[in-house]
């Protein structure tokens, strides 16, 4: 057993708890809603499981580091903390439907991990510039903001999604109204989004700042205005204007749906965009 | 005139004006990072054609993070945010501070979150009953008598209302502290040969003006080493400071792992191979002397005290491994001299009827060193810890408020509890189910189950 392989089942365990959070989603299968969990997070200890074990083999093979370390190890953690945090939000909220939004990004990541010519899977060394504590502190507190603002994006396409629905019922014309009835309450989805863009919003700070003082530690600049920096703080103005907008002018509703939206394609384009269009210190992630 | 300048004050204070920076400075930023920065005017011709390139360098795109109108949309920024702290502060001192026993009986009867119950007990009784129930959750109890009954407020995490102020003021700390290392830092580099030594470095501007350190900054050793797969594992320089002959320091420096002395941060940044030159360590393994050497090829080199002397006579490479080999060429009083090859950082033994001396050769490199003058480092770390301990507390924590009044009722006495929450409201419902549950396993009130 390696971790390749586990990694593997975890792809398949996430495709198949996709396929049943959709399939609860569309056919009301509430049933199966229990399974969909189950495999969620059977899929996430083995994720989990994996994760260890490449770390023990990087040790085995001479270069022992934390699986952090590249796109493709980030890819693969970025679908933990999606994982990890789309099965807190259903704990917390009572709600499987969300699996639907939320867990595809799961599967999606980890696919590209593993299929995607341009990523490749093998344990390398770390070059000197990476050889520091900080990479693990900076690359969790990212991911897991990182993870938050996946699934507010997903929660965001759901609130459009049930929102446009019931204005085309209103209109008086036939919508899907029967399939989306199942989805929670627009305020409560709006509520969801919210809390999630908070919850991401302290952590990528968090990020912002780890690696501003990594940076300070290995080239006395904890600022240098490079791609992936500004791109992050691109991304944190926004979703700093989401918070505001909603707290102090109070927008809500489809508003804040389509800023979670539009702050997720930033978060994309900061952690993969920038790493194959633009240049900077952080081109590490195209190994 | 008061108006006019209550238009001015509401302008900066406002929360539009804020979103609308943000909103400018996402898109704005873009700028700089798809056109290159700080490049020669001539590149941006050969990029964008002369007219384009006319208007960015115009507009200052070649360092927009540093230009007039970017710098301003920053100031505005703080000054929006110092305006706002100053407007909202005393309402939410306010809120921290006030005497909640104050607040009117009724409106306490009326919040949102509210209970009610009837007990046959007596006032006094229901009163030991609050005063067990509360405290009993962690809720520090105030009590006044007023409007025939009695009021009980307790409230946790009131102070949590600062953390706003807090992360609204940590933004302007790090800009304080970004500002602090602007005028009194500065960013440098110099290279310096395996051997030599500096006393000056250069600024990492266009003139490269020299700053002298005030000490001697000395590089002893320089190294590179490779994985097996031919990817660099780890640049390290040894450095030592000297003044006046006197050595002040010593400290091996790699990337990520600086020295710093005197107010200075000093990064490995690069290095540069000296073309065809190498620098040796030769040790007396009898006596544990040991010296460090610069070499040319087919140059002797002199140790006096040991009254040995050798030289590189030969050099074939890099090989596959980018490893060269060298032919050594060794003398001294003792013996006939020896020739022999030996590997690039491998130790070869020259064996001498006295003693065995160990040698090693490698090629001869000059260390490239960023050294950085940033006393605003401190201003802005403590600024990312207020931000990062003011977002924790506002998004994961609450300043929580309960009241209970206790008054005579149709039963005998009545109880309402009532109360809000600034954030979680869940949770907060939790807190309350949390003591009605205590109140309805209390004995001496004898209610069941509490009732709207
Ligand atoms: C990028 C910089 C800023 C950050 C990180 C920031 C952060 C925050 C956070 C986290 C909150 C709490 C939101 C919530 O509870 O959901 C908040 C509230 C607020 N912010 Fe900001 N803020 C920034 C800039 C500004 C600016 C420029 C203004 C100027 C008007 C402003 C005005 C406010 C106001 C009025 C509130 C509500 C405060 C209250 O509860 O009384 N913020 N801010």
């Amino acid at each position: 057993m390696n971790s390749h392989q586990l990694f593997g089942f975890t792809t398949f365990a996430y495709l198949l708890a996709s396929v049943f959070y959709v399939a609860i989603f569309i056919f009301r299968a509430q049933k199966i809603g229990v399974v969909a969990s189950l495999v969620t997070a059977v899929g996430l200890l083995v994720h989990t499981a994996a994760t260890a074990l490449r770390w023990i083999e990087s040790y085995q093979m001479g270069y022992g580091h934390a699986p952090l370390s590249n796109m493709y190890e980030s890819l693969v953690f970025f679908a933990w903390c999606i994982a990890a945090f789309y099965l807190w939000i259903e704990w917390k909220f009572k709600n499987r439907i969300i699996g639907a939004f939320a867990m595809p990004f799961a599967f999606a990541s980890m696919a590209y991990a593993s299929f995607a010519s341009e990523i490749s899977a093998e344990i390398k060394p770390l070059i000197p510039a990476l050889q520091s504590n900080w990479l693990i502190a900076h690359v969790v507190t990212c991911f897991i903001g990182y993870a938050a603002f996946a699934v507010a994006c997903g929660i965001g396409i759901m609130y459009l999604v049930k929102d446009s629905s019931e204005n085309a019922k209103k209109a008086g014309r036939k919508g899907e109204g029967g399939l989306l009835c199942t989805l929670p309450d627009l305020k409560v989805i709006d509520d969801i989004i919210y809390k999630s863009v908070a919850f991401g919003f302290v952590w990528l700070s968090v990020g912002i700042i780890t690696g501003a003082i990594w940076a300070n530690e290995a080239w006395g600049t904890y600022w240098s205005w490079d791609p992936k920096e500004t791109w992050s703080l691109i991304t944190w103005f926004i979703y700093a204007a989401a918070l505001h907008a909603r707290f102090v002018r109070g927008w809500s509703g489809r508003r804040i749906a389509w800023i979670a939206i539009v702050g997720f394609l930033c978060v994309l384009f900061t952690y993969y965009g920038v790493n194959f269009l633009l240049s900077g210190l952080h081109s590490y992630g195209s190994a | 005139m008061k108006n006019e300048k209550n238009i001015v004050w509401r302008f900066f204070a406002s929360v539009k004006l804020a979103l609308f920076t943000l909103f400018a400075l996402a898109p704005l930023s873009i700028i700089g990072t798809i056109i290159p920065q700080k490049a020669d005017p001539g590149r941006y011709v050969e990029l964008y054609g002369p007219n384009l390139a006319n208007i960015f360098l115009t507009l200052d795109f070649d360092d927009m993070y540093a230009s007039w109108w970017f710098t301003s949309l920053l100031v505005l920024f703080s000054i929006n945010i110092t305006i706002c702290t100053i407007e909202r502060f005393p309402h939410i001192w306010r809120v921290v501070s006030q005497d909640n026993l104050k607040t009117p009986v009724d409106r306490i009867k009326k919040m949102s979150i509210r209970r009610s119950f009837q007990t046959s007990a007596s006032m006094q009784e229901a009163e030991a009953a609050v005063q067990q129930v509360l405290p009993g959750s962690g809720w520090a109890l105030e009590k006044v008598e007023k409007d025939g009954g009695t009021l009980f407020f307790a409230q946790k995490g009131a102070w949590t209302r600062l953390a706003v102020i807090v992360v609204h003021v940590s933004i302007l700390v790090i800009f304080a502290g970004a500002l602090i290392g602007n005028f009194f830092g500065y960013k440098a580099s110099v290279m310096i040969p395996e051997g030599g030594e500096t006393d000056k470095v250069y600024q990492a501007n266009s003139e490269h003006t020299p700053i002298p350190l005030g000490f001697n900054l000395k590089c002893e050793w320089f190294s590179l080493t490779y994985y097996d797969t031919g990817a660099p594992k780890e640049y390290r320089s040894d450095l030592v400071v000297e003044q006046n002959g006197k050595t002040l320091k010593e400290q091996i420096i790699v990337v990520n792992d600086p020295m710093k002395y005197g107010g200075l941060t000093f990064y490995q940044s690069s290095y540069q191979e000296m073309n065809g030159q190498m620098t040796a360590v030769l040790k007396n393994s009898g006596s544990d002397a040991q010296q460090r050497f610069g070499i040319v090829p087919r140059r002797e080199v002199k140790w006096p005290t040991e009254e040995v002397s050798f030289g590189v006579t030969n050099v074939t490479g890099p090989d596959f491994m980018r490893k060269y080999r060298y032919k050594i060429w060794f003398k001294d009083a003792k013996a006939a001299p020896v020739e022999f090859w030996v590997n690039e950082g491998e130790v070869a033994k020259v064996q001498r009827p006295h003693t065995t001396y160990e040698l090693m050769v490698k090629p001869r490199f000059a260390t490239g060193l960023q050294v950085v003058k940033d006393p605003g480092v401190w201003t802005v770390y403590i600024g990312c810890a207020l931000q990062m301990l003011g977002l924790m507390v506002i998004f994961f924590m609450a300043h929580r408020r309960v009241w209970v009044f206790v008054e005579k009722g149709d039963k005998g006495t009545a109880i309402f509890l009532s109360g809000n929450s600034n954030k979680n409201k869940i949770g907060f419902e939790k807190d309350v189910a949390r003591l009605v549950e205590g109140f309805e396993e209390d004995d001496t009130l004898g209610i069941g189950s509490g009732k709207e």
